[in-house]
């Protein structure tokens, strides 16, 4: 009796296996920025849950890993904090088009013992902090920014990202728009020749951990990590000459700022974008999807996710601390996704 | 007087696969005339010598080569996949000490310094320590004592890196920066080794942590090659008169030299190759550090931080290449150690008989 009662179960759960295999199941795999991926990841595990037969992999092995991969052909799609340079684009064996997905931004993090106020920070006090030229809390250019504030005599310690990410893409590539001389000395990169004194941690947690711990220290991470974490960060002055606290609606403002001059790739830096309530650093993060797939079912797949993320997707992006598209944007992206082949 | 540890020591080389199955010697005890025992019949049964043998020597054999084809291979790998760099920057990659990602300028000249300066430091903590551990173990510990401090130090060993880190960004950092940096650079600034701006995150921190990783290799090992030092050796050292402490250095310590210092090869290796521990407090500022209270960078760390996301081919191309500095620095470091022990035991057999 209980022999039949198993061999009828491991029947059904044959059928089932069966009947599961015969449907059309697509298998989508992905790779790619860390950043986003507490967001894909939803994303992707909802659409799962809508969608059965259509299940998402993705990798979050880095912007760098990302490129080459999808480049190489060995993923259906990769993702990155920072757009593909011409010469990548050039070279890739797979042509990709880059589609934004949601915004992030970097927010400057400090550790001055008992100053109870929020600091503002000019663009160019911040490259200089990291050039090494100005060493002291109580400089002169950082008291400018903060009239009243007690600043103490004290030797500033800047820490940096040591790992490659985006974050610190997104940061250099503003300092290199606020300051000429970061912009000739270093430049933007995933990781840096950092010019002056300072140490580095790695990932988010590394640099928040270790400005927490030490007085008088000055570093960056992205705004969802302090928010998260519910750190105090400083204000940072945007083109318009305010002085700007990061928050997910600033952020879709600089967008939406630069939206007028978007173009049609989507390869656009945001970072010092116009507009009274744009938040200075900020960027889009990609996913970069082949322009063709090989299998037509893949590519509808592909659409269809697209198109679903952003119709049910966005919504979800400012509860988690990103800033969700701009409707001009999303206008945009809706008509990209229909030439996916 | 003879040195039975040496003979211990070296006994392992001695049972290398071509050397092994030369006649066996289960057949040159029994004569052919003896009545065969239960074990002998069973195993005549069970097996045909000569064939066995042969085919055990050669798997045998297979596995010995299988390191030197591992090795191989990876060198290859190495050396392939680094082709760009190579043929850029050619062997002053090595000696220059430019990391610029931006424009695409690469050297590892800071990182195999950091890496050296790091390990060879830890080791200057590590080894007098270990050796005190180890010396206190086997000669001069309660009985009582014995096992719990053998069975901690083990467990050190057994601690993950990434648990040391974390012990040594909350606990060593601070301390270092508030506590022992001050402290240091009042009394022995003269040196100019403590100068400069101290961040907690420095070489001496890296140095530090490295030195209580490895640590537990050293002395166990250390401890083991001790305890097989017969008896007789020390017991004959103080029937000559000799203190305790004579008998330690003579009978015990000489004896065990060779043993000791390839414990001490094995822990300067787990140094130069650690991670984890090392890129959470060295700083990641690859500058050649003037101080002690610099922040470095090493060869291991650099490739742990920016591999993930480096973009562009021969910065992908320089980060591998750094991978081969580190496997040229490992061997260089290893064939010195070796040539060391070489000099120092190539006089040793005429003094023992």
């Amino acid at each position: 009796m209980r022999e039949r009662r198993v061999k009828l179960s491991l029947l059904a759960a044959l059928a089932i296996a069966i009947a599961g295999g015969t449907a059309v199941a697509q298998n989508i795999n992905a790779a790619g920025a860390t950043f986003p991926y507490p967001i894909y990841n939803r994303w992707f595990t909802e659409y799962a849950q809508a969608h059965p037969n259509v299940h998402i992999n993705y990798q979050s092995i880095g912007s760098g890993g990302g490129i080459r991969q999808v480049s190489d052909g060995t993923v259906d799609f990769g993702a990155s904090d920072g757009p593909m340079t011409d010469q990548q684009l050039s070279q890739a064996k797979v042509k990709v088009m880059h589609i934004p997905t949601v915004l992030g931004a970097v927010v400057p993090v400090y550790n001055i013992p008992n100053l109870n106020k929020e600091l503002n920070f000019s663009g160019d006090v911040i490259a200089d902090i990291y050039i090494g030229k100005i060493q002291k809390w109580n400089d002169p250019r950082i008291a400018r920014d903060n009239p009243g504030v007690n600043l103490p005599n004290h030797q500033i310690v800047p820490v940096y990202r040591s790992d490659g990410s985006g974050t610190t893409y997104i940061f250099t590539d503003y300092l290199s728009k606020v300051s000429p001389e970061w912009q000739s000395k270093v430049g933007k990169n995933t990781s840096v020749k950092w010019p002056g004194p300072g140490v580095g941690q790695k990932g988010n947690e590394g640099v928040a951990g270790m400005v927490r711990q030490t007085p008088y220290s000055f570093g960056y991470v992205e705004l969802i990590y302090a928010l998260q974490n519910k750190m105090a960060f400083g204000q940072v002055k945007n083109a318009a000459g305010k002085f700007v606290k990061a928050s997910p609606e600033g952020v879709t403002a600089a967008a939406a700022a630069s939206a007028k001059n978007m173009p049609a790739d989507y390869r656009v830096s945001i970072t010092n974008a116009g507009g009274d309530s744009s938040y200075p650093i900020s960027s889009f993060t990609w996913l970069l999807i082949p322009r063709q797939f090989s299998d037509p079912a893949k590519a509808k797949a592909v659409k269809d996710f697209l198109t679903w993320m952003l119709d049910k997707g966005e919504n979800e992006a400012a509860g988690m601390g990103y800033a969700p598209l701009p409707a001009q944007v999303q206008a945009m992206v809706r008509k990209t996704i229909t030439t996916i082949k | 007087m003879s040195s039975p540890i040496i003979s211990v020591a070296q006994n392992p080389r001695q049972t290398d696969p071509s050397g092994a199955p030369q006649g066996s010697p289960v057949q040159q005890d029994v004569g052919p005339e003896a009545p065969k025992s239960a074990v002998r019949q069973f195993l005549m049964s069970r097996s045909s010598g000569k064939a066995a043998d042969t085919t055990f020597s050669a798997i045998m054999l297979m596995c010995a080569l299988s390191i030197f084809a591992i090795v191989l291979f990876i060198l290859f790998i190495l050396i392939a996949r680094s082709k760009l760099s190579l043929s850029q920057f050619g062997f002053k990659f090595f000696t220059r000490s430019a990391w610029d990602p931006v424009s695409g300028d690469f050297g590892a000249f800071s990182f195999i310094y950091g890496t050296l300066a790091t390990s060879l430091l830890a080791l200057l903590v590590a080894v007098p320590l270990a050796l005190g551990v180890a010396v206190f173990l086997t000669e001069l510990c309660p009985q009582k004592l014995r096992a719990p401090i053998s069975f901690v130090t083990e467990l050190l060993a057994a601690i993950p890196s990434i648990v040391y880190g974390l012990w040594a960004l909350f606990v060593l950092v601070p301390i270092m920066r508030d506590q022992l940096g001050p402290v240091l650079t009042k009394y022995f600034g003269w040196t100019h080794l403590f100068n400069g701006y101290n961040f907690g995150l420095n070489l001496l921190s890296a140095s530090i942590i490295l030195a209580v990783m490895i640590l537990p290799i050293i002395s166990s090992i250390a401890r083991d090659i001790m305890l097989a030092v017969p008896i007789s050796q020390r017991e004959g050292v103080l029937a000559l008169g000799a203190t305790r402490w004579e008998m330690i250095r003579m009978g015990v310590l000489r004896n065990a030299r060779i043993g000791i210092v390839g414990a001490i090869i094995l822990g300067l290796g787990r140094a130069l190759g650690e991670t984890m521990a090392v890129t959470m407090v060295i700083g990641n500022h690859p500058e050649i550090p003037k101080s002690l209270f610099s922040p470095g960078y090493t060869l291991a760390s650099v490739i742990a931080n920016e591999f993930s996301e480096a973009t562009g081919d021969v910065y992908l191309s320089a980060l591998i290449e750094i991978g081969l500095a580190l496997f040229l620095v490992t061997i260089v470091v290893n064939v010195i150690a070796r040539a060391l022990v070489w000099a120092v035991t190539r006089g040793a057999p005429a003094r023992a008989h």
